[in-house]
């Protein structure tokens, strides 16, 4: 074990620690009443955050199984501010819950595999912390054990993973026959344009665009999302969405350069497929949720149009891109967690007239789609450029401006909320809501970093300064 | 600092206007913020003068600011002002300005109407003043939101299905204009105005480029048959609404076509200026016809809009330097005069209730301060000598004149014809609605312009009877920058 395994280590092991932490905890909870567990676990997210800032450095472990450096402690810290909010977010749904405990081991166990795999210099790796990653999110998904749909969503969540898990460890074993290693600098170098080694690469990578559900691989996504409880659906949404891109980057660029040409054409056809499909088929949802799932698949498809290009530009691009998802997707979240935790109220036709008594949840709905859709001042509309900026290298002006005319029919599905929710209606109003603090202050984070992660332009330059 | 606070003001007074909470404090300040917008324009116009006048054509822009916003990608925040960006700049201010006054009595949501609106002056300043294309596009895009909001939220009418269109064309247009900004960055690999307008960029390049960032903007500028937007949106909105997406929004598009496609890419620009002569040909011509059909005064004005905004675009084609500076012209003039009409038009709905020419009639009697407004803003809409449109449109047609290609004399002829048209419509609104004999009895009960309408009036008539009566005021300083547009275009041939 080298002498620095405990700062090399140290983000996985804060999460490790309150795993165990819940666990004892759990043994003798009798005495902790519900708001002072939400709190400690809260705070203890907060410095699990805060860890992340401070004495970092650059190194391998575990035989070289296992890499970490700034940029890679970067996008833990992007998932672990998502882990915190989405936290902080659905309190009010937790409240009522009597497996506060188990709900929170889930979520950090699915965290603890993402750390694994994006920190992963070995297919193996990656592998154990792919299954680690989604299999709790699967018991996660079907945790509102009363609602039928809730075990419908877990069901095909399980299945579909252990379908792409499947294609995965085919395209592994192939890659492996091939190249006698599971190294990935090791395959970078053995591997070649051969059909063999194409067709091993292509299986293994399919089993990765399954995770982040490109088309035409997407079709569990809508239905899991919708079935499962809000908190999932947003984590599902937001971190194994982001994590599963950080690893297609990474294995992009670490192992899979030989293949460039390969990939390169398969991945613009395979986000101009999914641009076109998340969008047009988001315009039809009456489901809040199911928009998003819908949006979110075109998201990825502009993220995986910047990865076809395989440049640090663009990579900064995609990473800056994910922060602002992350930060715009939980705004809009938050409030749809919200509203669903108090009035279990879902469907876009239930928020009429929401804007007559609920003035500031609106407002963070509406910036948050507003960012969505990337319209100015909200970072996503610098994210969403800088994304097509990067993409522009490599694709001609056709494409472009598909991918650009993409950008207004998502434009026709946001707008159709906003309106829903500036439109009069006496009869059909949605009263009230009163805002507990913690999902306040997620809010107000949410929205002030949507607000200024783009107009200052400190963030973007700090993960190019990351490279 | 001083173009800066341009867009610093208006944020300042969203601001201020966040933390008010009675609705007289909100429109006070609202107000207040609009003057200093006002005041600020006029010392820059003065500064402008002094210091274009020490350094007699000048070439390129003053009081520039430079701040490097996103290093890694050479994007900057550039500013500065030519004389073209100069008169959008005080066009914007004063519609602003008379927009706030002419919503003085705005009760619902109020809060959120002013700081929309604030938004919006912000983002046209923004655009105006950018010398780096990427912010240009910041501004631009930032407007449409805005937009969106003061139509479905305070407009009339199918308002939901206009505001939608509206946002959707725009957004359309942007991803055009989007598609040329990335197409001229990876030819120049820089963003800044100057420095690609000093690159040679190879002319089957420019053939490629052009359209995109020429059709863009024009979906701002009702380029046909990108115009659909122009009658739904006008006429649903608020009346300042309605000011600002005529007075303003159209402009923003016009001064792109000129700014951004033809002075970067002059070769295309003389490649396509058949086209775009055809083109805006057609919507001079269409515009006119289509608003002799139309009842609702609002959807008059807004189709006018489209023709005389025909104007800008075949000036900006006949690629002459008079007509350039008359498309300029044409663009202050039809921004004060498409406000004021628009300002005219809410003020005779807020009291008859009804923007049916037929329902209508003899309100010249009852309100005569509104109607004589009205008949004013008609008479320099049909381009009556000492109001602004007619040196605008003259000044135009001159331009157009001296190309002497068989094509272009047509399209010229063509375009002098519409003039007709629009004093038939025109003469016929103002004889049916506002002369002749009193329709309703009602009408005798209604009480005249209030202070801040009179107000608001009298900002946007003084501007098109100075500009009426003193062209050259506005000439000048146009004209030096015209002559840059001019030299660029020659020496690239």
């Amino acid at each position: 074990m080298p002498e620095n395994f405990f700062i090399l280590f140290k983000q996985e092991l804060w999460v490790i620690a309150i795993i165990f932490l819940l666990l004892l905890i759990k043994l003798k909870s009798k005495q902790l009443t519900v708001n002072t567990l939400l709190n400690g676990i809260n705070i203890l997210l907060l410095l699990n955050f805060i860890n992340g800032f401070f004495f970092n450095e650059e190194g391998r472990l575990f035989g070289k199984m296992f890499v970490t450096n700034h940029l890679y402690v970067f996008e833990k810290n992007i998932l672990n501010l998502s882990v915190l909010l989405i936290s902080l977010q659905s309190t009010k749904w937790l409240e009522n819950h009597k497996h506060i405990i188990e709900f929170y081991v889930l979520l950090l166990s699915s965290l603890l595999g993402m750390f694994l795999m994006i920190s992963s210099a070995n297919i193996l790796m990656l592998y154990v912390g792919l299954e680690l990653s989604t299999i709790p999110l699967a018991a996660a998904a079907n945790f509102d054990l009363k609602r039928k749909t809730s075990g419908e969503g877990a069901m095909k969540l399980i299945i579909s993973s252990a379908f792409s898990s499947a294609i995965l460890l085919l395209g592994i074993s192939f890659l492996y026959g091939c190249t006698g290693t599971l190294d990935f600098s090791v395959i970078n170098n053995l591997l070649q344009q051969q059909p063999l080694h194409i067709a091993a690469f292509l299986l293994f990578f399919v089993g990765l665009l399954f995770k982040v559900s490109a088309v035409p691989f997407h079709l569990w996504t809508a239905d899991v999302y919708e079935g499962s409880p809000v908190a999932i659906t947003s984590f599902l949404s937001v971190a194994s969405k982001s994590a599963a891109i950080f690893v297609i980057l990474n294995v992009l660029n670490k192992m899979a350069q030989p293949l460039f040409i390969t990939w390169h054409t398969v991945l613009i056809w395979v986000a101009l497929i999914t641009i076109i499909i998340g969008n047009l088929f988001a315009i039809r949802q009456q489901n809040l949720k199911r928009l998003l799932a819908f949006s979110s698949i075109a998201q990825v498809g502009f993220i995986l149009l910047a990865v076809s290009t395989n440049s640090s530009a663009g990579n900064a691009s995609i990473i800056y891109f994910i922060l602002i998802y992350v930060l715009s997707n939980l705004a809009v979240f938050g409030v749809i967690t919200l509203v669903s935790a108090v009035l279990q109220k879902e469907t876009i036709t239930d928020y009429q007239s929401f804007y007559t008594n609920n003035k500031f949840l609106s407002w963070c709905l509406c910036i948050g789609f507003f960012s969505l859709a990337g319209v100015p001042p909200t970072a996503g509309f610098f994210g969403k450029l800088f994304l097509l900026m990067s993409a522009a290298q490599g694709i001609t002006y056709t494409i472009l401006a598909i991918a650009a005319l993409n950008m207004v029919i998502s434009m026709y599905y946001y707008l159709r909320v906003v309106k829903t929710i500036f439109a009069k209606n006496e009869n059909s109003c949605i009263e009230k809501i009163s805002i507990p603090a913690s999902n306040k202050i997620a809010l107000i984070i949410c929205v002030m970093g949507v607000l200024l992660t783009g107009i200052l332009s400190g963030a973007y330059n700090y993960i190019i300064s990351l490279q | 600092m001083l173009l800066s606070s341009l867009i610093i003001l208006p944020l300042l007074a969203v601001l201020a206007v966040l933390f008010c909470k009675e609705l007289k404090q909100i429109r006070v300040v609202a107000f207040i913020g609009s003057v200093l917008q006002l005041g600020l324009v006029a010392y820059l116009l003065l500064g402008y003068n002094i210091v274009g006048a020490l350094n007699f054509k000048h070439e390129g822009f003053l009081l520039e600011e430079d701040y490097n916003w996103f290093p890694f990608l050479n994007i900057h925040y550039h500013v500065g002002v030519d004389g073209i960006s100069m008169a959008m700049i005080m066009l914007t201010s004063v519609i602003v300005t008379a927009g706030i006054l002419i919503s003085w009595k705005m009760k619902e949501l109020s809060k959120e109407f002013f700081i929309l609106l604030l938004l919006l002056s912000a983002s046209a300043y923004g655009f105006f003043i950018s010398l780096d294309l990427f912010t240009m596009f910041f501004f631009l895009e930032l407007a449409v939101i805005p937009k969106y909001l003061l139509i479905t939220i305070w407009g009339s009418g199918k308002k939901e299905y206009s505001a939608m269109k509206l946002a959707l064309m725009l957004m359309a247009g942007s991803a055009l204009i989007f598609v040329g900004i990335m197409g001229l960055y990876y030819t120049t690999h820089s963003f800044d105005l100057q420095t690609i307008s000093q690159t040679v960029i190879d002319p089957e390049k420019q053939k490629i480029i052009f359209p995109f960032l020429f059709i863009g903007f024009g979906f701002f500028a009702a380029l046909f048959p990108f115009h659909t937007w122009v009658p739904d949106g006008h006429s649903s909105a608020p009346t300042a609404a309605s000011m600002f997406l005529a007075g303003i929004s159209m402009k923003l598009g016009g001064y792109g076509c000129l700014k951004v496609a033809t002075y970067l890419l002059p070769v295309a620009a003389q490649y396509y200026s058949p086209y775009i002569i055809a083109l805006s040909a057609i919507a001079i011509l269409y515009g006119a016809f289509a608003t002799m059909m139309q009842t609702d005064l609002k959807y008059i004005n807004a189709y006018s809009s489209v023709s005389h905004c025909g104007f800008v675009l075949l000036g900006i084609g006949m690629l002459t330097q008079t007509a350039i500076t008359g498309a300029v012209i044409q663009m202050v003039s039809h921004g004060l005069m498409t406000a004021l009409f628009f300002a005219a038009i809410g003020m005779l709905y807020e009291r008859t209730h009804t923007r049916q020419v037929k329902e209508l009639g003899g309100l010249l009697k009852a309100i005569p301060f509104i109607s004589t407004v009205f008949i004013i803003a008609g008479l320099c809409s049909l381009g009556l000598p000492g109001l602004s449109g007619f040196v605008a449109e003259f000044t135009v047609f001159v331009g157009s004149w001296q190309r002497t290609e068989t094509a272009y004399r047509i399209a010229t002829v063509l375009s002098c014809m519409s003039i007709v048209v629009t004093a038939v419509y025109i003469l016929r609104a103002i004889a049916s609605s506002v002369l002749g004999p009193l329709k309703n009895e009602h009408f005798f009960n209604l009480k005249d312009a209030a202070w801040n309408e009179k107000l608001a009036a009298v900002l946007l008539l003084a501007g098109i009877i100075i500009i009426g009566v003193m062209p050259y005021l506005l000439q000048n300083f146009i004209t030096d920058s015209t002559v840059n547009i001019i030299h660029h275009l020659n020496g690239s041939k």
